[in-house]
């Protein structure tokens, strides 16, 4: 006897099986490859120069003399943002996704599977329902700062995109303060927080907001100590020299160059995390304590760009911390040399310039899906710290200890020749694929414990 | 001091410890299947024949070997059966089962009227399902039609009663009652106003 229910005989994405796996290999995939080549496209050629360059030999115009200059370099620029925008709210949609399902599995649950192939869909319905909702302003909110304050939060998400490298040569700006600009703008996140907290005219959100202030503000400081260990490897504040003193392999990469930027990583990953509200330092939204914290009084279109601050701002963690100690998009085997031959002196580049780019993009990509798919884990595994737990993690022993790896940094820069950082890589590298093989095998072992149970990655 | 250092980096060492083993149960458990069965339409077999075969369901009466001995209506304690029972014109020895009614909607499934019965005519089936599109479609008509009565079911001695597997007839009988059966994209129909 077939089963059917009288409302999955009307949806359409039931009716049409295809159709629904079409939808969501379109929305999976073909939506972001789409602003990656749209992104590969445009950012290169976002400088005036090129552009000048592009209207005298295709169109015979001389932009250079036109007062129309900076107005085309603006459009230019406005694409630009577009594309970074359009990306990041995909990126943030879909991460809710994947931590539903991966938060699900981690609890031998399910999660999300019936909107669309494998509930890949449930974000945009999500997002959808979010945005027909009514959108309440408390009567005794400070209506002005309570309407403004998610976009506070959402410039500080948007901003760091500008200097965040996707690519060799995706990147809006190369900014030779790259890291201090990314410290200075994120905190436009928390300004959101406690402006939304005390708008409110809620404890609930008052206590969230100023919660969120004291956590971001101790954070600042581990977090900007541990940034500035791949700062003095590398010589530079600049994102994209960051990632060229850097190498594809994993010995080349800072996290394994030394053992200060070992441990200068997991500090910077940690204070992140908490200047990002991921738990275990969600305390500004607290579920048990403060009901939803700074963002207990928001409805509709501005509590959906909140929660999208707060996914996508994951990208931003994760990706800071792939430029920094991981390499960035550096390609194993390639080098600079061979994206400045490859790029010609021609208006257009080679094909072979651009399939460099795509490469350099996607190991760009895996490595930050790789990251966020660790801050996600972490999540579902660790309980929330409380206030005095998360104070004394910061004060007593992340920052001491990002000043400790700053100290022993400047010492092994000084006394270290480069043969030498080169064999602490490797073995740094080992150790580090020596731990992920341990990893695995205790995990292992954890199923095994339980009689019967087994790798089983079906009922999906 | 010395305590105190001890102290200081014994909590590191734990954290690495506590993260290390944290973080591989939750990947072992990710790795796992998970034990959530996607009822309605994503099970094996359906979850009526999944459950335990003394499950009490929805009562089932087979009037073919129904001997009309309304045990099971005076075992009721909430009267969610009635039955009423008739002379057979034609033939004065043969009585006749005019109406055998049972409320779902009322019944507690507690199984008393399943205990008397002589035959085994009354069961629980493993069948739960019983949304319909009004709640009086709820009273099963075991005797469908009061114009055509059932003839009471004689035993025979030293021979089980031929009673149909239990389940098959209930099923059937939900199948054409069901709103299921016919979607409407529309909601289903309140009760009727009388």
């Amino acid at each position: 006897m077939k089963i059917t229910l009288g409302l999955d005989s009307t949806s359409l994405t039931r009716r049409y099986p295809r159709l629904a796996i079409l939808v969501t290999l379109f929305m999976a995939f073909a939506l972001p490859l789409g602003l990656y080549v749209a992104a590969l496209a445009i950012f290169p050629m976002n400088t005036p120069e090129r552009l000048d360059a592009m209207a005298w030999q295709w169109f015979g115009y001389d932009l250079a003399a036109s007062p129309y200059r900076y107005i085309v370099y603006t459009v230019f620029l406005l694409l630009v943002a577009f594309i970074a925008v359009n990306y990041t709210a995909i990126f943030g949609g879909v991460s809710t996704w994947v931590e539903r399902r991966v938060a699900g599995r981690m609890q031998s649950r399910i999660g999300p599977n019936r909107t669309g192939a494998a509930g890949f869909l449930a974000w945009v319905a999500d997002a959808v329902k979010m945005v027909l909702k009514e959108d309440t302003i408390p009567a005794s909110a400070d209506s002005l700062l309570f309407r403004a304050a998610p976009y506070f939060s959402m410039v500080g998400l948007l901003l760091p995109f500008v200097v965040l490298p996707f690519g060799e040569s995706t990147v809006v700006t190369d900014m030779n303060v790259g890291v201090f600009y990314v410290t200075a703008v994120t905190a436009f996140v928390v300004v959101g927080i406690l402006v939304s907290g005390w708008a409110s005219n809620s404890k609930w959100a008052l206590f969230g907001g100023i919660r969120g202030a004291a956590q971001v503000l101790s954070y600042e400081i581990p977090a900007g100590i541990a940034l500035m260990v791949p700062v003095l490897m590398a010589g530079t504040l600049s994102m994209q020299g960051i990632v060229r003193a850097q190498g594809g392999l994993p010995w080349e990469w800072f996290v394994f160059r030394n053992p200060a930027a070992f441990v200068a990583f997991f500090i910077s990953v940690t204070s992140s995390l908490a200047e990002g509200n991921r738990t275990p330092f969600d305390l500004p939204e607290a579920e048990s304590e403060l009901v939803a914290g700074y963002h207990a009084e928001y409805s509709g279109f501005r509590l959906a760009v909140f929660l999208m601050v707060e996914w996508a701002n994951m990208w931003i963690m994760a990706g800071l911390a792939v430029t920094l100690f991981l390499g960035g998009w550096q390609v194993p085997g390639v080098t600079d040399e061979m994206y400045k031959s490859a790029l010609g002196t021609g208006l257009v580049p080679s094909p072979l310039w651009f399939a460099l780019q795509a490469a350099s993009m996607l190991v760009f990509v895996i490595k930050t899906w790789a990251l966020v798919f660790f801050f996600i884990w972490l999540r579902w595994t660790l309980p929330r710290v409380r206030v005095d737990q998360m104070m004394s993690l910061c004060w007593k022993y992340l920052v001491p200890g990002a000043f400790l790896c700053f100290i022993v940094t400047l010492l092994w820069q000084i006394l270290v020749p480069p043969a030498g950082v080169k064999i602490t890589g490797i073995v740094f590298t080992l150790f580090a694929v020596g731990l992920l093989v341990k990893f695995l095998r205790d995990t292992r072992r954890n199923i095994d414990r339980v009689k019967g149970d087994r790798v089983d990655l079906t009922n999906w | 001091m010395a305590e105190a250092i001890r102290e200081y980096f014994g909590h590191i060492t734990d954290v690495v410890k506590t993260f290390w083993e944290g973080l591989s149960v939750t990947l072992s458990y990710m790795l796992r299947r998970p034990i959530t069965t996607q009822y309605p339409d994503r099970t094996e077999k359906r979850v009526a024949d999944m459950l335990p075969s003394r499950y009490r369901g929805i009562l089932e009466v087979d009037m073919a070997v129904c001997t009309g001995c309304m045990a099971c209506e005076r075992a009721c304690p909430i009267a969610v059966i009635k039955i009423s029972t008739d002379k057979d014109p034609a033939n004065p020895k043969q009585r006749l089962i005019t109406q055998f009614d049972i409320d779902e909607s009322k019944c507690m499934f507690c199984g008393l009227c399943v205990e008397p019965c002589p035959t085994g005519a009354i069961q629980h089936t493993r069948e739960f399902e019983s949304t319909m599109k009004s709640v009086d479609s709820l009273v099963f008509r075991w005797v469908p039609d009061p114009e055509k009565p059932v003839p009471f079911y004689r035993p025979v001695k030293g021979q089980d009663a031929p009673r149909a597997p239990v389940g098959e007839i209930l099923r059937k009988r939900m199948a054409e009652a069901s709103w299921i059966a016919k979607p409407s994209i529309l909601v289903p129909d309140g009760p009727k106003k009388e």
